[in-house]
């Protein structure tokens, strides 16, 4: 039985190395993203709140105008583990003190996200409409953090008129949607070549991506373009060359994913103690138990 | 086996009950006093394992269906809102879709214990009959289950799998359209499917009790495989087993807390995470890991069989598959039950194990995919030269993709040479498909040729007389 077991382990990796690997780039001739350094990998990595600021700056000015987030309220922001997430004494409007960004402790608490004031701000650069209930016309108001983010596009069909026939996809969870996660969206945004290799058929109208799928892509180079214009000048001094934003754009979207990572890591942590510990108190007792029976 | 009941009710309530309704006795007879075989390794877990996991499944997914939206427009949304704002939403789905895999990681290791020591033999067929059983009915579930977030795979995975049904002749085609709702996979399948998946593990948990009850008519079997024929072969199932089981438990646990905690997605398809969309195919379609294998006998059979069409033959193939298990009883001829005892059954078992895995792999491949290729393509160009006469080029390149653009490369630096080129010339090539063929051959002849033939030709080795001497000469084996 041992042999077998050995023999079976020996197996099972070998056929898991390529099994666990993406059938993706066997199909697809798309290049393989390069590994990147994350904030946020690994069972202790936590999000680097500056970056995912930064990151939501460059979502707001690039890549909103074509990129919806359907499934994140400005309110999110706010929330535990999110970019904008602020800490006040309790009862602070009472006391006229000023939140300031950070997490919970020392005698803070933390500011609940429809009060906050970053993001009241942030929500109220946008407009919703609504429907007047006792006119049945449309108004607008200013967004307030319980909206969801204002999606570019009023119906598909103009979103696709507006970029040449192809759909610029929602970006909540694009980060889990793609094999390869984090550093595919990074090798995505940073490897637009003008020029696609020798021989390599020129489809008109699209951009020469060689990680995408394919080849051919309807974005353009937005992170390139951004660069060079000078769109985006960060307030905490970070020079926006196009691998700084690409990282800070890919560090917000990772979060926008996976907004609970933190306390999931956390709770983790804990519970694989609290295992690790029963577990130990088990084999004792298994010992204990069959000490002299023959088995 | 279990034989006369060692109950005793101390207080006045337990005797007033047991004289109406004996539930404390039937549970004390079954987990307490139930004498176990002593000599139980590891592999005699996975049942409790397995009762863990279903008793999970239902309570994570009662908690998800007060939230999860079954409709084509909201689905994906619903399961994100569960992950983002329901409270603790997103342990409760990590654990639900987690769950699911590790449910059959133990299930498959509990077959293998069961195909190895021969646990299927007499008397206990209706036990492993009831077991396969089970296995069908949380394959179904399961597909169902992974149709539910209306992803692209779980939209895909639908599509393909109805059009499966359709191919059986006669009753296919009303099946597919009764389980369909309609004449394609739309917001009446999802509801139905959703309705169904709600069902099924109850169903499952029925069928369960059946399982047990008929284990604790045959009594388990043991590593050695021989009957249990006095009390020095046994230990009550209190504190032993009771305590074993937990341990082992305890350490699945930890095995299923890295995944929840920290690679939630690692067992998912990344595609999932694109809501269903029927314009647009991904480009592969494949199931979750635990149902690969079967996946890749369906696709093997790419050949008519007389009446047969390969559409219809992949689907017998598939059920085939797991149909072999019911009547396997009645396949194994051989006297001995455990493996331990019989060396070629042992070598031959391990090779079906390793086919098993290589048939996952498959499953998850693009069948044109080589295996091992000799050599590479190549294409002969003929031109015109600089100095007016013909002359010849050829191109070499590991792909028939990187040999085109290798070819108009050249075109694009010689204009003027007016290529001709002559047909591509393709290197042997071992597929994922042909693989898969070879391994579909195995796993059939495993069980209708290898175990019928071996048992009446084999020599086993000497089996022990009873459990006690077993666990003797193994302990006398180690001390050695
Ligand atoms: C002018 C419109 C526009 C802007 C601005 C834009 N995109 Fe896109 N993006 C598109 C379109 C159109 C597609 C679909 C391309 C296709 O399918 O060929 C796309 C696709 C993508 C994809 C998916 C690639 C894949 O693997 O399928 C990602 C990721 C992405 N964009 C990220 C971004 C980010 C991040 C920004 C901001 C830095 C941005 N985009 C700015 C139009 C835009
Ligand atoms: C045999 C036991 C079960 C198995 C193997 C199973 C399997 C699955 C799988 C694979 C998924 C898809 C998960 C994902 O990809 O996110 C799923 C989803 C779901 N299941 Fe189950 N399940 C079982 C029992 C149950 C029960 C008993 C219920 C309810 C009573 C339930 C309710 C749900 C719901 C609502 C979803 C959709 C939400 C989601 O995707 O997370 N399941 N199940």
């Amino acid at each position: 039985m041992k042999t077998i077991l050995r023999a079976l382990a020996l197996t099972a990796a070998l056929l898991a190395a390529p099994a666990l690997t993406p059938a993706a780039h066997a199909a697809g001739e798309a290049k393989h993203p390069e590994k990147q350094a994350w904030s946020f990998q690994g069972p202790f990595g936590q999000y680097d709140q500056a970056a995912v600021r930064r990151g939501f700056v460059v979502y707001k000015q690039i890549c909103s105008s074509c990129h919806g987030l359907k499934m994140l309220s400005y309110r999110n922001l706010g929330e535990a583990g999110g970019p904008f997430q602020a800490v006040a004494p309790k009862n602070w409007q009472l006391r006229g003190e000023e939140p300031v960004l950070g997490a919970p402790g020392h005698g803070k608490e933390l500011v609940n996200a429809i009060d906050n004031p970053w993001v009241k701000a942030i929500a109220a650069n946008y407009e919703v409409t609504e429907v007047d209930p006792n006119t049945g016309e449309d108004v607008t108001r200013p967004a307030r953090p319980s909206d969801k983010f204002i999606y570019p596009y009023p119906n598909e069909g103009i979103g696709r008129a507006a970029n040449g026939g192809a759909y610029p996809p929602d970006l909540s969870v694009i980060v889990k949607a793609r094999h390869g996660g984090a550093d595919y969206v990074y090798a995505f945004l940073t490897g637009f070549k003008d020029e696609p290799p020798k021989g390599v058929e020129v489809v008109e109208g699209k951009n020469y991506n060689p990680y995408f799928r394919g080849g051919w892509v309807a974005m353009a180079n937005q992170l390139g373009i951004a660069e060079e214009a000078g769109v985006i000048t960060y307030e905490d001094g970070t020079q926006a060359t196009k691998q700084q934003m690409a990282k800070d754009v890919v560090t917000f979207l990772q979060w926008a994913a996976d907004p609970k990572m933190a306390q999931r890591k956390s709770l983790g942590m804990q519970v694989m103690i609290y295992l690790l510990v029963l577990t130990a108190l088990l084999y004792a007792a298994y010992k204990q138990v069959w000490r002299g029976q023959k088995h | 086996m279990s034989g006369p009941s060692t109950y005793d009710p101390k207080t006045g309530i337990e005797k007033w009950l047991d004289a109406r309704l004996p539930i404390i006795r039937l549970a004390h007879d079954s987990f307490v006093s139930y004498p176990t075989p002593r000599n139980l390794n590891y592999f005699w877990t996975f049942g409790a394992i397995l009762t863990f996991c279903l008793v999970t499944q239902i309570v994570t997914g009662i908690v998800l269906a007060m939230h999860y939206v079954p409709s084509i427009d909201h689905a994906f949304a619903s399961v994100q809102r569960i992950e983002r704002d329901v409270p603790y939403g997103w342990l409760i789905q990590n654990i639900h879709a987690v769950g699911a895999s590790m449910f059959f990681l133990a299930v498959y290791i509990h077959m293998f214990r069961g195909l190895y020591y021969g646990s299927y033999k007499a008397p206990r067929e209706v036990l492993w009959i009831l077991g396969c059983v089970i296995y069908l009915l949380m394959v179904g579930t399961a597909f169902l289950g992974y149709t539910l977030p209306w992803g692209q795979m779980s939209f895909w995975g639908a599509t393909v799998i109805t059009n499966i049904l359709g191919a059986v002749p006669v009753v296919g085609e009303p099946i597919k359209q009764w389980l369909m709702g309609g004449f394609s996979i739309d917001n009446p399948t999802l509801n139905r499917f959703f309705s169904l998946h709600y069902l099924l593990p109850f169903v499952i948990f029925g069928v369960t009790i059946l399982h047990v009850w008929a284990l604790h008519v045959s009594g388990q079997n043991n590593p050695a495989g021989v009957d249990v024929k006095s009390a020095d072969d046994t230990v009550p199932f209190t504190p032993y087993a009771t305590v074993k089981d937990l341990f082992a438990l305890a350490v699945f646990l930890l095995m299923f807390a890295v995944f929840v905690f920290y690679m939630p997605d690692a067992l998912g398809h990344a595609d999932n995470y694109i809501p269903g969309n029927p314009l647009v195919t991904p480009p592969e379609i494949v199931p979750e890991w635990y149902l690969l294998p079967f996946y890749a006998i369906l696709r093997a059979i790419t050949f008519n069989i007389g009446p047969i069409d390969s559409k219809l033959g992949g689907v017998i193939a598939m059920f085939g598959a797991i149909a072999v298990l019911f009547v396997l009883p009645w396949l194994d001829t051989s006297k001995v039950r455990s493996m331990r005892y019989r060396p070629w059954a042992q070598r031959f078992f391990l090779v079906f194990v390793v086919a098993c895995f290589a048939l996952g792999w498959c499953g998850g491949q693009n069948p044109a995919k080589a295996v091992y290729q000799a050599g590479d393509y190549s294409q002969v160009v003929t031109y015109k030269a600089a100095d007016g006469t013909e002359a010849t080029r050829t191109f070499a390149a590991h792909t028939p993709e990187e040999l085109a653009i290798a070819v108009r490369a050249w075109e694009q630096d010689n204009p003027g040479a007016e290529g001709k080129a002559a047909a591509v010339v393709e290197p042997f090539k071992f597929t994922v498909e042909t693989f898969s063929q070879l391994l579909t051959a195995y796993y059939f002849a495993f069980f209708l040729i290898i175990l019928p033939v071996l048992g009446l030709r084999e020599t086993p080795r000497r089996v022990p007389d009873t459990i006690a001497k077993a666990v003797l000469d193994g302990s006398k084996a180690a001390a050695e």
